[in-house]
């Protein structure tokens, strides 16, 4: 398409210094360099949550092991969870966001660049802010520590009492901070989608993609300014003599459970959301076949959308809410499986009866199936009050929601990733280490949370920094821990692979999958302006009409 | 790629096979010799009605998986791309509204079936009436150990709980109040019951009728701080003639014997007293464990080491050694001191 590429005076200069270059990088309000900048700033706090958790899995690879101390120990799970939460899932997504939602819309920017770029630089300055208490935790006299209340920080744990210095209070601003980042993205990301699609881009017509993070993006809206109001709350607990969580002083710690499971329990699908989208477009792509059942997925996401908002306090059955409350959140929390599953039926129908290529990205959105299948069978047990007495607060409640985040959402991430980093960087990602990356981490992946289950139904509670002997939980952690060491080194094969294919890699040209939205009728990377000419769409299936002139969709819809 | 789909297929069905193994073999086995703690072990009605509901639940799940899983693997095997056909594009088929009605319908059926099931088991073990035989227990949650109170006995314990076993004919059920002092809690001993949060401010309650004997374990199930870890439980059924015997052994105030005076001495006139409580002395602190009969209980820091004289003498002398961070701090005691100390406390039977 070199009718898409205009010059522009000043445009591209060869041989730049690399202040000018950097100066670019951390001026710029294009939503593709922001989205570049998401994900690279996600990888790296994805390189420190993960070094985390390996400390936490080699104090737990025996018991009474005393590879570090308990207060290690419980600043580890805290900044593992906050981490991987705040500052990778949720950047990452963001960032893939970004980056494809103009594109795939026929739009030359999000509608509210700068405060594109304001929004990045919060949530960026939060990570920093989360992890400046390890130095600072205890003011300026102190040694110095992290936050050690684990991510839900309930109260009273947080009170001044408990937790003495600084780190929870680092806590508390890092993730309201970025929280403020995210709303600002959200309202971005609406106005975008609502404002800013091409001629002929009907609302029925927009790819599945942007529709579910347009659904993501409301999400986000809601869910964040309860948290948000939760930490001010604490904040004046805190500092300004409040009581809202000080049980002593009539206060109430069940509600912040409240205020932080109504974000909590959504942040799921917040995350997993962006997934499905990921899946709508790489599934029929690499099918060769549209997606099954177009206005049931949207209608099942909105669905998700409505029920997920009203299931928080399904992580609170055991905090002892009468029969009627823990009644109510079993049923909305089964409710929302049944969308959820209508998904999982509409991919397999899109698979069925195509011409399935099993290129990495399938491989990773094929896992991903069959594990956020499973992670929502084992959540319908966790829906089954009475069951979840005895599963909740274990280790089979952390396999399962590991099970949907690395799972279901990291698979995902990796399929998008193999998928668009040929659109993002002009090059094709190895195959071969592709490959070698996808077995290792399915093998990692399932020796670790298959069999985290199992201690969790033999009474293992987690968040504990040992354990006595005698109990059957020894060689199964060891088990788990050494399939945490397989998956570290399948993310070392994959930022190996991200680096040595930028410079490496075989050139991708605009359409290396034969693909159909429009992200791939723009030259790989996209230019500044990514369309000389703004397209005109007649399908959902753009370039399918264009690749197929005899046969074009707009003939069906 | 047959290769590839196959391989996907044997590691992906394999670990799930594993998986379901393991909790079948978890259900089916002796529980001590998989764990003490095993949920699939149940000793009382709570923990037995959980369990059936957990069948139903896994017998369900399981089908669904099966289903679910050889679609996908049938549709993964058998329209994967043949290089005879990689120019031609299959049929494009965009949707039937029949097959998504049935694929709404059914799950909206299984979730009915589901929710049934639930809320009776709800409703049957956390609306439980307490039966006037009902054993009475106030369980006070503190960092990082246990208060027992019995208040129709007048008994105050701490870490091992006694209750009588539960006849089925005389149903004797034992009813706990839980309280916290500090942060939340959770009380759980899986084989008894599911666990249910200690939240200051907000007493809750669950009960058990364990129907055999003996000592069930269990810990702290919610994050309450540092040594959260060892917060460890027992729960000791005794039959009801060796309730009564040791009722009686714990209303008795604590024993006063002369040859050890000198340790009773140091104990009433340093800081244990702030947070220890013994019957008959000066020592009233509520902070720590009653220490009134502590010789009775066979474990000392909540579980986190056996109840023998050096280990006693150890706890005294540096309680980090055995249990860092906890509340208990190092008395800094001269030996002779610590002796006397520590005899004295060997008394407390």
């Amino acid at each position: 398409m070199s009718s898409n590429a205009i010059t522009i005076p000043g445009g591209r200069v060869e041989g730049k210094p690399w202040v000018d270059t950097l100066h670019e990088w951390v001026a710029t309000v294009d939503h593709k360099r922001l989205g570049m900048l998401y994900i690279v700033y996600a990888i790296v706090f994805l390189v420190l949550g993960g070094i985390e958790i390996l400390i936490i899995r080699i104090q737990l690879m025996h018991s009474h092991n005393d590879f570090v101390s308990p207060q290690v120990f419980n600043r580890m799970f805290t900044m593992h969870g906050t981490t991987m939460i705040f500052f990778v899932a949720m950047p990452v997504l963001f960032g893939f966001v970004n980056y494809l939602v103009p594109l795939m819309i026929g739009a030359r920017d999000m509608a509210f660049p700068r405060l594109n770029a304001f929004s990045f630089w919060l949530s960026a300055f939060g990570g920093l802010l989360l992890y400046f208490s390890f130095l600072g935790g205890s003011g300026l006299y102190g040694a110095g520590n992290a936050p050690d209340v684990g991510w839900w920080a309930y109260a009273p744990l947080t009170a001044r009492a408990f937790s003495p210095g600084h780190s929870s209070d680092y806590w508390t601003l890092a993730v309201l901070v970025s929280g403020f980042g995210s709303i600002g993205t959200a309202i971005n990301i609406i106005a975008t989608i609502l404002c800013l699609r091409c001629p002929g881009m009907k609302l029925s017509r927009m790819p599945l993609f942007v529709w579910l993070n347009l659904v993501m993006a409301g999400m986000v809206l809601i869910v964040i300014t309860p948290l948000s109001a939760g930490q001010i709350m604490l904040l004046i607990d805190r500092y300004l003599g409040g009581h809202f969580f000080d049980a002593q002083a009539g206060g109430s710690a069940v509600l912040w459970m409240h205020f932080f499971w109504i974000f909590g329990h959504p942040e799921v699908y917040v995350l997993i959301i962006p997934c499905f989208a990921f899946m709508s477009e790489i599934i029929p792509v690499f099918s060769r076949k549209p997606i099954f059942g177009y206005p049931v997925m949207v209608a099942a996401t909105i669905c998700i959308g409505f029920v997920s908002l009203s299931v928080w306090a399904h992580h609170m059955f055991t905090v002892g809410m009468n029969s009627y409350a823990n009644s109510f959140f079993a049923i909305t929390t089964m409710a929302v499986g049944v969308p959820t599953g209508i998904k999982i039926f509409n991919w397999i129908g899109t698979m069925w009866g195509g011409r399935i290529l099993f290129k990495t990205p399938m491989l990773f959105s094929i896992a991903f199936l069959f594990q956020f299948l499973l992670a929502g069978l084992t959540g319908i047990m966790l829906a089954c009050v009475p069951f979840d007495w005895q599963l909740s607060l274990s280790y089979f409640v952390v396999a399962h929601f590991h099970y949907v985040i690395v799972g279901g959402i990291l698979f995902a991430l990796f399929g998008a990733f193999y998928y668009w980093y040929p659109k993002m960087t002009g090059r094709m990602l190895s195959e071969r280490l592709g490959k070698w990356h996808f077995w290792l981490f399915l093998i990692g992946f399932h020796l670790t949370f298959d069999v985290m289950h199992i201690p969790g139904l033999l009474g293992m509670p987690r968040r504990i920094y040992t354990y006595e002997p005698g109990r059957g939980w020894d060689t199964l952690n060891l088990i788990v821990t050494i399939g945490a060491f397989i998956q570290a080194v399948a993310i070392l094969v994959f930022v190996w692979n991200l680096v040595i294919s930028y410079f490496k890699g075989a050139e991708a040209g605009n359409d290396p999958w034969d693909a159909w939205t429009l992200e791939w009728s723009a030259s790989s990377p996209p230019l500044p302006y990514n369309f000389a000419k703004v397209p005109v769409v007649a399908s959902r299936r753009p370039l399918w009409d264009l690749k197929h002139p005899e046969d074009p969709d707009s003939q069906y819809e | 790629m047959q290769l590839v789909t196959n391989r996907i297929l044997r590691i992906s069905l394999s670990s799930v096979a594993f998986l379901f193994c393991c909790m079948a073999a978890a259900a089916a086995a002796d529980p001590s010799s998989i764990s003490q703690t095993n949920i699939f072990a149940p000793q009382s009605t709570p923990a037995k009605s959980i369990l059936h509901l957990s069948i139903l639940v896994l017998t369900i799940t399981g089908i669904i998986f099966v289903v679910v899983s050889t679609l996908l693997v049938y549709s993964m095997s058998k329209f994967r791309a043949k290089s005879a056909s990689a120019n031609s594009e299959p049929a494009q088929v965009y949707g039937s509204t029949q097959i998504e009605l049935a694929w709404t319908i059914i799950p909206i059926l299984i979730v009915v079936v589901l929710f049934v099931a639930t809320a009776r088991g709800i409703h049957e073990i956390q609306d439980a009436p307490i039966p006037a035989s009902a054993v009475q227990v106030t369980v006070i949650g503190h960092q990082f150990w246990w208060e027992y109170r019995y208040p129709q006995l007048g008994v105050v314990t701490a870490n091992e709980l006694h209750i009588p076993v539960s006849d089925p004919a005389h149903p004797r059920p034992t009813f706990l109040q839980l309280l916290s002092a500090d942060t939340d809690h959770s009380f759980w001993v899986p084989v008894l019951a599911g666990k249910t949060d200690l939240i200051p401010n907000h007493p809750n309650r669950m009960w058990m009728d364990p129907q055999h004997t003996g000592i069930f374990i269990g810990q702290c199930a919610q994050y309450c701080g540092t040594q959260h870890a060892k917060m460890l439980l027992s729960v000791s059924v005794d039959s009801p003639e060796d309730f009564a015997e040791w009722v009686r052994e714990q209303q008795r105030p604590a024993i006063a014997d002369e040859r050890v005076a000198a340790g009773k001495r140091v104990f009433e006139t340093t800081a244990c007293i702030n947070c220890h409580a013994i019957s008959g002395t000066v020592a009233n602190g509520r902070f720590g464990p009653d220490l009134t009969h502590l010789m009775s209980r066979t474990t000392i820091a909540a579980g986190a080491a056996l109840n023998t004289p050096e280990n006693l003498r150890l706890w005294i002398e540096n309680p980090d050694a055995i249990k860092p961070s906890s509340l208990m701090p190092a008395m800094h005691l001269s030996k002779s001191d610590r002796d006397a100390l520590v005899g004295y406390l060997e008394t407390l039977r």
